[in-house]
């Protein structure tokens, strides 16, 4: 009895399957002759275009869905990037912001949309909207660089030490954050600020829902129960344990409760650099070294 | 003690009796709390207050205890789910409006169900559910298409399907609903959609509708003149979270949740009735026989959908009371008497700057400067609220009432926003504010006499776990980082945790099987339970 319907159960799956596959064959030509019809129909561009209320509208749903990380008017939060910048590595064409928005940017904090489990998720009516907004809140880089990215790149691994810390394109420290992709997402100013200032905007943790990546860069000291002291930044942590990177790279992982002391600062382990440290000129360098990366 | 001693071994009875193949009845749910070994309703009984008897795992052995078995459900997103237990089977829900059956022993399947959703559904807030209601040969549950479903306890098979709402206008289902004598009780969400509020309760055997109450009052009935001009129509005052039940008055409690749009008052002018509020429903008819609302025009998507907590302070003859507790989205802790919905006490819980006065009745009153703004300003608690859907637990042993909480301010914005059927309806938005940075999350335990918190337990960062407390002295919740942690429920001492891999959005429950007790709760996308070595 039950073998006979195992038997069954089998062989209605494997007529299911069967009869998926011929679909999806039937389908695929189909789908892209859509996508197809859809690329060409939009031309690059949002359908929504001259349409004049399509921006005011967006600026309300990119608050709804977007401000969270990116900030009220797009000027970027201490998760995510300056939307006003012209230029937009994963959206370069409003197709491919589009497609951005839908579908997230894997391996960042990025999330599709409507799965980050918050909100009710946008049309995708509401998701032209919110990339006519974006358009019109851009602002045009100036066309000449500011500054020289070949001395930037020497500071960078030279005198400045910032490659004791960062790492950019695969050369550098582990301590802060890889800065390979910043000089295209983050603006001049937000990179000059978090020179100037490390403490004012660490990484912010991402909201529980999309909690896959903790990492704040807070600064932490801690002494063992033998009394050694570590000072570092934590990878990651729980309520009852914590993993800390050392100032030499070390990987430390620890049980609190083991600990003789345990104290966390959002206090950057990075140096504040004046302007007696590091000129306006010089800095400009490494930023225009960080954008001529970016870009590529 | 003598009363205890007799407790105690109707417990040990109860927990070594073999497994009756019974049904559920109406009566055993009334008496749940009399086989502690079964977990019949979401809250484990009638009175909300998420408590188990069982007392093998105890504040000693607490220590030693270890993973018995895991079941993968394959979801993706938040598991929301709390699992009935009844004489040996788990019934639990997952993601995607999956249900199933499993050996409470060993975690293996007996059966599977998964809906078939439309595409084209757009619940809000991932596509969770929190759990089955059980009765006789069936479980129920809601759907994100908005039905109520019941399905044969053997088989999992469909036995009626019917639907409540159109799920195209923002209407689905997340809860667990509550079985009530022969009554499918369950609340609708979609407060971010304007939907028009509704507590249905349908007929167990059949699936027909009994009654349904409109938690936004129409034309002629009385609180419909808290609402500007048509404003009722959409005010949304969903009823997303389980209600509890007292037998003796037949009175369900059903909590409400936000008027629509969320965060912007202009345009519903009025106390927007019975949003936010606490129902007091006849069962058999659905008639209201009292309200009482937490947060008056609420602007900051402060649902008040919180389990509420019923709690008896000794016999009546002896002065005793008969109260209703919650723990407010809107960081007040609430006791009110439950025999006429007077507010007995109301005392702030957590970080909050919207009130500094209360009103005639001791209701905590809002500050006009507390309203959003065009350009944004920073209230608190933010728009998840100083709790939110986590149930709380209520021990009567220790008197205390345990809930996680979180410190976060928001930066709490309004625009106009047209209401369009289906489509979000929020009025604008909020973001997290630095005034309250780093976030902090605590497990909290209130005294609902003075509603004072005797002690706290700060999280490495908020929590969304539920909590359980047992007879075993314990307390039970879990953290953001995976981890499931054992409370000393006197002291809040962390006295056992164990890593699960995926953080918890579920509230734990207990129950035993072959005199053993089990301990159980989802995280990541699986259903862990941990017992004694």
């Amino acid at each position: 009895m039950l073998r006979s319907s195992l038997l069954k159960a089998r062989l209605l799956r494997s007529w299911l399957l069967r009869s998926g596959l011929l679909r999806s064959w039937f389908t695929v030509p189909v789908v892209l002759l859509f996508i197809a019809m859809a690329a060409h129909a939009a031309d690059d561009r949002n359908p929504l275009v001259g349409d004049r209320t399509a921006a005011k509208k967006g600026e309300y749903q990119f608050r709804i869905n977007c401000a969270l990380c990116h900030g009220l008017g797009a000027h970027g939060g201490g998760r995510g990037p300056d939307l006003t910048r012209a230029v937009k590595p994963h959206a370069r064409t409003d197709v491919e912001m589009f497609q951005t928005i839908s579908s997230g940017i894997p391996g960042t904090a990025m999330p599709a949309n409507g799965t980050n489990g918050q909100g009710v998720g946008m049309t995708d009516k509401e998701i032209w909207q919110i990339i006519a907004y974006i358009r019109s809140q851009e602002v045009k880089a100036p066309a000449k660089a500011l500054g020289s990215a070949s001395h930037g790149k020497d500071l960078f691994y030279g005198d400045a030490n910032c490659s004791l810390c960062h790492m950019v394109s695969g050369k550098g420290g582990r301590v802060g954050p890889d800065l390979s992709a910043v000089g295209a997402s983050r603006t001049r100013e937000a990179i000059i600020d978090s020179v100037r200032n490390p403490s004012r905007r660490l990484a912010w943790g991402l909201t529980e829902a999309t909690k896959e990546f903790p990492q704040e860069y807070e600064s932490v000291t801690v002494v063992t129960a033998e009394g050694k002291e570590i000072k570092g930044v934590t990878l990651n942590e729980d309520n009852f344990s914590v993993q800390i990177m050392d100032t030499s790279e070390g990987i430390h992982l620890l049980e609190k409760d083991k600990l003789r002391s345990f104290q966390k600062s959002r206090e950057s382990a990075m140096p504040k650099y004046n302007a007696d440290t590091l000129s306006d000129k010089d800095l400009n360098d490494i930023v225009a070294f960080l954008a001529s990366v970016g870009v590529k | 003690m003598r009363e205890h001693f007799y407790a105690a071994l109707l417990v040990l009875f109860a927990m070594f009796w073999p497994h009756a193949q019974a049904q559920v009845t109406s009566e055993r749910l009334v008496n749940a709390s009399k086989e502690p070994q079964n977990w019949m309703t979401y809250s484990g009984d009638y009175s909300g207050r998420r408590y188990s008897g069982l007392d093998q795992i105890d504040l000693r052995n607490a220590r030693t205890m270890v993973a018995k078995w895991v079941y993968q459900t394959g979801a993706t997103g938040k598991l929301e789910t709390t699992p009935l237990v009844v004489d040996g089977i788990m019934y639990a829900t997952a993601q995607d409006d999956r249900a199933f059956a499993l050996d409470a022993r060993t975690g293996r399947p007996i059966w599977m169900y998964q809906r078939e959703l439309p595409g084209d559904i757009r619940p809000c807030c991932g596509r969770v559910n929190r759990g089955l209601a059980i009765l006789g040969d069936k479980v129920f549950m809601g759907t994100l298409d908005a039905h109520v479903i019941a399905l044969d306890t053997k088989t999992g098979n469909v036995v009626w399907d019917v639907s409540a709402a159109d799920y195209r206008t923002g209407h689905s289902f997340t809860v667990a609903p509550l079985v009530v004598k022969n009554l499918v009780v369950i609340g609708v969400s979609g407060g971010e959609y304007g939907v028009r509020g509704f507590i249905d309760a349908y007929d167990a055997d059949t699936g027909a509708r009994k009654w349904r109450f409109y938690t936004v009052p129409g034309p002629g009935e009385p609180g419909h003149d808290s609402w500007e001009g048509d404003s009722w129509k959409v005010g949304g005052a969903p009823a997303w979270n389980t209600g509890t039940y007292d037998p003796a008055t037949n009175q369900i409690f059903w909590p409400t949740g936000n008027p629509s749009p969320s965060n912007r008052g202009a345009g519903r002018a009025g106390d927007n009735l019975y949003s936010n509020s606490l129902l007091a429903l006849n069962a058999d008819t659905g008639k209201m026989n009292w309200y009482f609302q937490f947060t008056k025009h609420d602007e900051h998507d402060w649902d008040a959908t919180q389990v509420p907590i019923l709690i008896d302070t000794g016999k009546p003859d002896a002065g005793g009371k008969r109260l209703i507790a919650q723990a407010n989205r809107n960081g007040f802790f609430y006791v009110l008497d439950r025999t006429n919905g007077k507010l007995v006490s109301a005392t702030e819980y957590g970080k909050q700057t919207w009130s500094e006065t209360k009103d005639a009745e001791g209701r905590p009153a809002a500050k006009k400067e507390a309203s959003p703004t065009l350009e944004g300003h920073t209230v608190c608690p933010g728009a998840l609220g100083t709790t939110n859907f986590m149930p709380p637990t209520y021990d009567a042993l220790t008197g205390l009432f345990y809930v996680t909480a979180r410190d976060q301010c928001d930066i709490f914005s309004t625009a106009p926003q047209p209401y369009e059927a289906g489509h979000a309806y929020y009025g604008s938005a909020y973001f997290p504010s630095e005034e309250a940075r780093p976030y902090l999350g605590f497990l909290k335990a209130i005294d609902p006499a003075t509603g004072q918190v005797k002690w706290k337990f700060e999280h490495t960062s908020p929590t969304w776990s539920g909590v359980l407390s047992t007879a075993g002295g314990l307390v039970f919740s879990g953290d953001a980082e995976g981890n499931f942690v054992a409370f000393d429920a006197a002291s809040g001492k962390a006295l056992w945790h164990f890593q699960m891999g995926g953080a918890v959005y579920a509230a734990p429950m207990a129950f035993a099987v072959d005199g053993k007790e089990y301990v159980a709760i989802a995280a990541g996308s699986a259903v862990y339970v941990f017992g004694l070595p």
